[in-house]
């Protein structure tokens, strides 16, 4: 391991601890990320010379505090302290502020950094971007290579936010219990929408988005170690594992869609699996199910499943079930469908989204979805005009190419009599 | 003689890790885990799931308690593991459960096993 690996992943492991305890300092979230900016230069000079220190976060803090502190008295025109004597003693200092951190206090810290980026002020690009600029290990660069935007409109897309946020006045007192959780709640839907973000890919550009998934799951496992006993964190990380367990076989060679049924369980991240399989067993015996957990009970399923064809669509259809008492939506009625496809066939699963057609006519699964049931109750004309729709609306080039598979498909079965089989929309 | 080497590590960087980086370690593990399997000197060896995977089982009250996380104590000591294979966390509970019967007092942690070789050395 080069020095520069060790380096750069105990700096993004300590990062969000850092700048959280920085922004509590100086209640300003730019000082507290150049603090840390300057603090992690000062680490790559250091830490090959001394070695790691004991606790990273803790001396990043030290530093960066101290570093802030001249920026601050620079700017107030006041004789600056040379650095190394701001520092001198740091082997002590950076014990007494490790004696000091409590955890408690930087669990708050830390959700307050987070909270921070879900300000509802902000449209769901710009919470993520800030959520990525300042918790996670990703340069500027990357997060704009992830969003398919220069670096100089991330940049601002990025100060944009920073400029909202600074005017919400965010409190900086310890939040009470309803509030903490309210907190929680919001900032597990932002690293929800960052995984998102990652997970529907727009183009072939998977690398840069992947980075994307693995960096919501690093910041729900951060949330859960916060938070080790809240079922729905357990929940939320355990979806965002099993689905991204699924990313090597996604996709084929030629960067097209390979649909759930298709692919091969064998490519599967077992590792992930598993871990993603122990927490949702973890949160289940709390007994007080939630969105995040009936959704990763369903991907569990998935998961468990050696073959498609053992897939236990019944459960999975009563699960869509819960899902649609605990947060009702017609795309989560549209997927019951697809498991009511399987379990009781065609018909009943049309009759489930036939209401449905108002609120999803603008939505690219809903018409592929229906497509496929049409085409399997031999309904080939219909069929054929749902799928131009779905065409029509969809979001990659990946998802129109599979949809005209099936146009091809039902083009030859239209000349051999057959029916092609519907398979399931969710890859 | 027989030596356990457990294995510590700070969580938040080892989850920082890229799977490039992590694959990277793991092949160099492996390959001294090789040598030591043909030198008939290996045992079992487990690469346990994060803590926030783990069950706590306190079992120095009646009955049992059990928490979330892993076992966070300092004031008590590593004395040794089990490893067992079950359907899920309810039964990994209950087996503990039962061992802690026989001897009670301090905790059992319970933490899902991500990667397990069963080794050859035996006596």
């Amino acid at each position: 391991m080069t020095d520069a690996d060790w380096i750069s992943s105990m700096l993004t492991a300590a990062k969000p601890q850092a700048v959280a305890a920085l922004l509590r300092n100086f209640r300003d979230l730019d000082l507290a990320e150049e603090a840390f900016q300057e603090a992690c230069l000062r680490a790559l000079k250091a830490w090959p010379k001394n070695g790691p220190p004991r606790d990273a976060a803790a001396w990043l803090i030290m530093v960066g505090r101290n570093a802030a502190i001249d920026t601050v008295r620079r700017q107030a025109r006041l004789q600056p302290l040379p650095p190394e004597e701001l520092i001198s003693d740091l082997a002590d200092a950076e014990t007494a502020v490790a004696d000091q951190i409590d955890e408690a206090d930087y669990r708050d810290d830390i959700l307050r950094l987070l909270f921070i980026c879900c300000h509802p002020g902000l449209p769901a690009t710009q919470q993520i971007a800030l959520a990525l600029r300042i918790v996670s290990g990703l340069s500027v660069k990357q997060i704009a290579r992830a969003f398919l935007v220069s670096e100089a409109a991330m940049e601002q897309r990025i100060t944009r936010a920073k400029g909202r946020v600074a005017a919400a006045q965010i409190p900086f007192e310890t939040p009470g219990a309803v509030e903490r959780s309210e907190r929680i709640a919001a900032v597990a839907a932002m690293i929800y929408l960052v995984f998102n973000e990652g997970y529907t890919t727009r183009v072939a550009e998977q690398g840069a988005r992947a980075a994307l998934c693995e960096e919501a799951i690093r910041l729900s496992r951060l949330l859960l170690r916060l938070f080790p006993t809240e079922p729905e964190i357990m929940g939320l990380a355990a979806l965002l594992m099993l689905q991204h367990a699924r990313a090597p076989a996604r996709f084929d060679g030629r960067g097209h869609v390979v649909l759930l049924d298709d692919q091969d369980r064998t490519l599967w991240h077992g590792r992930l699996i598993a871990e993603g399989l122990a927490l949702i067993d973890k949160a289940v015996r709390h007994g007080s199910p939630g969105p995040y957990q009936v959704q990763a009970a369903i991907a569990a399923l998935h998961a468990r499943a050696a073959r498609a064809e053992d897939t236990d669509w019944l459960e999975i259809d009563l699960l869509y079930g819960t899902l649609e008492r605990l947060q009702p939506s017609p795309v989560v009625s549209l997927n019951r469908a697809v498991a009511v496809a399987k379990v009781r066939g065609p018909a009943d699963a049309l009759a489930i989204i036939e209401p449905l057609a108002n609120k999803l006519d603008g939505f690219f699964y809903f018409h592929g979805a229906r497509g496929a049931f049409l085409l399997q109750l031999g309904r080939a004309e219909e069929a054929r005009v749902e799928f131009d729709r779905a065409i029509a609306l969809a979001n990659t080039p990946a998802e129109a190419a599979h949809i005209r598979e099936q146009l091809d498909r039902l083009a030859v079965s239209a000349h051999s009599g057959g029916a092609p089989s519907a398979a399931e929309k969710t890859a | 003689m027989q030596y356990a080497i457990l294995c510590y590590h700070d969580e938040k960087v080892t989850s920082a890790w890229s799977k490039e980086h992590d694959d990277a370690v793991m092949a160099k593990l492996g390959a001294i885990r090789e040598r030591l399997e043909r030198q008939g000197k290996l045992g079992p060896v487990a690469r346990l799931l994060p803590t926030t995977a783990a069950t706590t089982l306190r079992k120095d009250r009646e009955p049992p308690l059990v928490i979330d996380g892993p076992f966070a104590e300092t004031k008590e000591q590593l004395l040794g593991f089990y490893i067992v294979d079950c359907t899920g966390l309810d039964e990994a509970i209950n087996v503990a459960k039962e061992l802690g019967q026989a001897n009670p007092g301090g905790a059992y942690e319970i933490r899902p096993v991500g990667v397990f070789f069963p080794g050859k050395a035996a006596r």
